[in-house]
């Protein structure tokens, strides 16, 4: 007589990682079917998580989907670690599947942003999970959800172009600075959810896996591995990122990265690293530190 | 005398096939038939135009004539019918096309003017940009041949370019109208459709579109369907006319004959009523 | 309208010997349903013109002439007969002919000239003139120098030509409407009393230019109040009151 117990799981207050299986199931489904189709939104059902809808819970549920207890988990909002959100999310991930979180890039193999890339290049066993607040670029040209995906069965993009086109007859430049739209695999247009226009070549024929997931809009597509992911921009005025290539971190003395603007009382501006943790790495590295800090995308201020 | 009935085609003398005319027509359309629910709209309708015409639809509201305009603008289709446009790489009945085929033929082939400047333009849009809306769908993605050739397509349609980058919401009827002809004749279309282009406009504001339309006509050539109420305007613009009454054509002849020598009851209480 | 056709212009020659237009049995009657009457203009009518010959239409008023150049023309639909028309193509019959190249023909081997002019607004005189030249594919600037040298002809003053005619005199409308009617070479031209409201001098320059015409051969139908204005011109007569033909001697 086999005892009960020994073919049944002892009892848990809930499922590993939060999510139900079922969930978790409809979720692998939709990023198979994401990465199948590179750029192209898939709905799915988008559970409740202990969250407002609209603070990253379209990209919790890929991370708790994602991870398992060997996983390293790095959670960023506004390139930092350790803001309110980051952290919440971080230390909810750890408690629920026994992840390790982590602050380095290097060392994570789950990474979670909002409006960011970190500045060092991810590696082919490294998953970038971005939290998209709009996933749909035609919004702004189509209010109406059916047309608009009609308009992606036709690759009917030519409102996106407009948009860039009114921008340019009425300012003399593009405006657009974050979720600016990009072709993807020649396909489909995407918007990236918020990061700056600054991080978009670094998805472009990238070696990571990048899952975009709108939780509140129930949308979740994929830029896979090797991927080509084009601005859309006018063949004779080509697209053009931040001009932060010259700007000075004033905490690390870095130069050539994203910027965060600090306003100062005098009415001039400071700038630091965006990627927090960068910047600490590039400080404890100058204070002697054997700090091991990997290629970045950007050198010199210059995509590499 | 024999009165024939009003529903019936008018009985005129028969006539040929044509023998002179060399040129294949642009546009064929062979019996067209549309219900809507227990409604007629169109029944057995044909019509032929050749390169450079213009055709003239005319007929009461609910005549079908602007159904028949929105079929041949590929935006719906017939219960049964053919229809088949004289441009490179197209053969066979274009109601068989899928929406995507039907959309790519239509931006690069067909230009089409509505009464309701809404319909076609995006009001908030500046004026170039509707323009260039139209090259952005066929595939132009160069910022400066945008730009000239919108310009180039608002100034033949005489549209003023000072006010090129004005959004159609802060311009007059009769220069929406413009904004919209330039749009339509943009992509140098093998066929400009023209739905009631000058109706609710001043009648002096009227002239001018007329006028800038006969100027486009003879300059560059352009085929042109023209659905319109107002004989006037057709009888300005049209070399050839279709008659249209209940979803049915009972008259078709060349311009100056239907407005001179009407042969349907129909077409001559029109024509009366007229003068 | 401007379409590729293999069908030459007009200045071709054809046979001398070979009629410009032949006539058979025209008949034509106006069905007025809302009044539930038929008028009859006219039946029977046959008649044949060679190149060069200039055929007047007389009859009291209401006999029809102006009805028969216009169904000669098919802006009337005639019930009956042929009107046989030999072209570069071969023998077209106009009373049945299909309506694409009636109008082919229209702008190729006849002519129509009428006492008014359809004026359009914003068009000055020199285009009005030189449009049937663009139209059949003629350059700007040659169809422009052309219709400048025939509104010189017509006396019509320079300061008028790049003016609008919708705001002309009667008289210097018809100038102008001459010009256009004139300017493209025809095979046969049917003229509808373009000498009305003319002054003297426009009308001796009508008188010319169809003296002209005639001699290179185009074929004349003309009504006019006063056939004096045109009578060394008239080759025959075709009364309309009696349908008899008669020829003129000269």
């Amino acid at each position: 007589m086999t005892a009960l117990g020994e073919l049944t799981r002892p009892w848990q207050a809930m499922s590993y990682g939060f999510l139900d299986p079922s969930a978790k199931r409809e979720l692998r489904r939709a990023m198979l079917k994401a990465v199948a189709v590179p750029g192209c939104q898939i709905p799915y059902a988008s559970r409740e998580v202990p969250m407002a809808r609209g603070w990253g819970t379209g990209g919790l549920q890929v991370t708790l989907t994602l991870v398992n207890p060997g996983s390293v988990v790095k959670v960023i909002d506004q390139g930092a670690d350790d803001s309110v959100n980051a952290v919440s999310i971080r230390q909810f991930v750890e408690k629920v599947t026994g992840a390790r979180g982590t602050w380095d890039t290097q060392e994570a193999t789950i990474l979670q942003s909002r409006h960011r890339i970190p500045e060092e290049r991810l590696r082919e066993d490294q998953i970038l999970v971005l939290q998209v607040p709009n996933p749909e670029p035609l919004r702004p040209v189509q209010p109406n959800m059916s047309v608009a995906r009609q308009m992606h069965a036709d690759a009917d993009y030519g409102r996106l172009w407009l948009v860039l086109y009114e921008q340019i007859v009425r300012s003399g430049r593009i405006m657009q600075g974050a979720s600016y739209p990009a072709m993807v695999n020649d396909r489909h247009v995407m918007t990236p959810s918020p990061i700056p226009r600054w991080d978009l070549p670094k998805l472009n024929m990238a070696r990571h896996l990048t899952l975009l997931s709108a939780g509140r809009e129930k949308r979740i597509f994929a830029v896979p591995p090797f991927t080509r992911v084009e601005p859309l921009a006018f063949a004779d005025i080509p697209f053009r990122v931040e001009d932060h290539a010259s700007l000075v971190c004033h905490r690390s003395g870095v130069t050539g990265f994203f910027m965060n603007e600090i306003p100062q009382a005098g009415g001039d501006s400071r700038h630091e690293l965006s990627d927090s943790h960068f910047g600490i790495k590039a400080i404890r590295r100058a204070e002697g530190e054997a700090v091991e800090i990997g290629a970045t995308w950007y050198r010199n201020g210059a995509m590499s | 005398m024999t009165l024939y009935p009003m529903d019936a085609p008018a009985q005129g003398p028969t006539r040929d096939l044509p023998r002179l005319m060399s040129a294949a027509p642009i546009l064929s359309m062979t019996g067209i038939n549309r219900r809507f629910g227990t409604v007629v709209a169109l029944q057995d309708v044909s019509a032929t135009v050749y390169p450079g015409e213009v055709l003239g639809i005319v007929g009461e509201s609910g005549s079908g004539k602007s159904t028949l305009l929105r079929m041949m603008n590929l935006e719906d289709s017939p219960d049964s019918g053919d229809y088949r446009l004289a441009i490179p790489g197209s053969a066979g009945n274009l109601f068989d096309l899928d929406r995507y085929a039907r959309r790519m033929l239509c931006a690069r082939h067909i230009g089409i003017v509505y009464q309701n400047p809404h319909l076609g333009l995006l009001m908030e849009n500046s004026s170039s940009g509707n323009v260039a809306e139209r090259l952005l769908i066929a595939g132009e993605r160069r910022f400066s041949v945008l730009r000239s050739r919108a310009r180039e397509a608002l100034d033949a349609s005489e549209f003023p370019l000072e006010r090129m980058d004005a959004r159609p919401v802060e311009l007059s009827g009769g220069m929406q109208q413009r904004v919209q002809l330039a749009k339509a004749i943009a992509l140098e279309p093998a066929l400009l459709l023209l739905d009631e282009p000058t109706t609710g406009l001043d009648v002096s504001v009227q002239a001018l579109v007329l006028d800038t339309l006969k100027r486009l006509q003879r300059d560059r050539a352009i085929t042109m369907v023209l659905v319109s109420h107002d004989l006037g305007v057709i009888r300005t613009m049209a070399d050839r006319v279709m008659v249209m009454r209940k979803g049915r054509v009972v008259e078709e002849g060349l311009a100056d004959q239907i407005f001179q020598d009407p042969q349907h009851p129909y077409t001559q209480a029109l024509v009366h009523a007229k003068l | 309208m401007i379409v590729q056709t293999a069908m030459p212009a007009a200045s071709a020659s054809l046979a001398p010997d070979l009629p410009v237009i032949e006539v058979e049995g025209l008949a034509k009657h106006f069905d007025m349903h809302h009044l539930g009457q038929r008028l009859d203009a006219f039946s029977g009518i046959g008649f044949r013109i060679m190149p060069g010959q200039f055929l007047l239409l007389t009859g009291h008023n209401g006999a029809g002439k102006s009805t028969l150049l216009r169904t000669l023309y098919r802006s009337y639909l005639p019930q009956a007969g042929h009107v046989w028309l030999n072209t570069a193509e071969g023998r077209i019959d106009l009373a049945r002919a299909a309506d694409v190249d009636v109008a082919l023909l229209r702008r190729r081997e006849i002519g129509f000239v009428t006492q008014f002019l359809n004026a359009r607004p914003r068009v000055p005189a020199e285009d009005l003139v030189a449009e049937p030249l663009r139209l059949a594919g003629r350059p700007a600037a040659e169809a422009l120098a052309v219709a400048r040298a025939a509104l010189a002809e017509f006396g019509v003053k320079r300061e008028l030509w790049a003016a609008y005619p919708s705001t002309f005199s009667g008289g210097e409308q018809q100038k102008v409407n001459l010009a256009r009617a004139l300017i493209l070479p025809q095979r046969l031209l049917l003229l509808d009393e373009p000498t009305a409201s003319l002054d003297a001098g426009a009308r001796a320059a009508l008188v010319r230019r169809l003296a002209a015409l005639k001699a290179q051969g185009v074929a004349m139908i003309g009504v006019f109040h006063h056939p004096g204005d045109v009578a060394g011109l008239i080759d025959a007569e075709l009364n309309l009151d009696n349908k008899e033909t008669s020829n003129v001697a000269k």
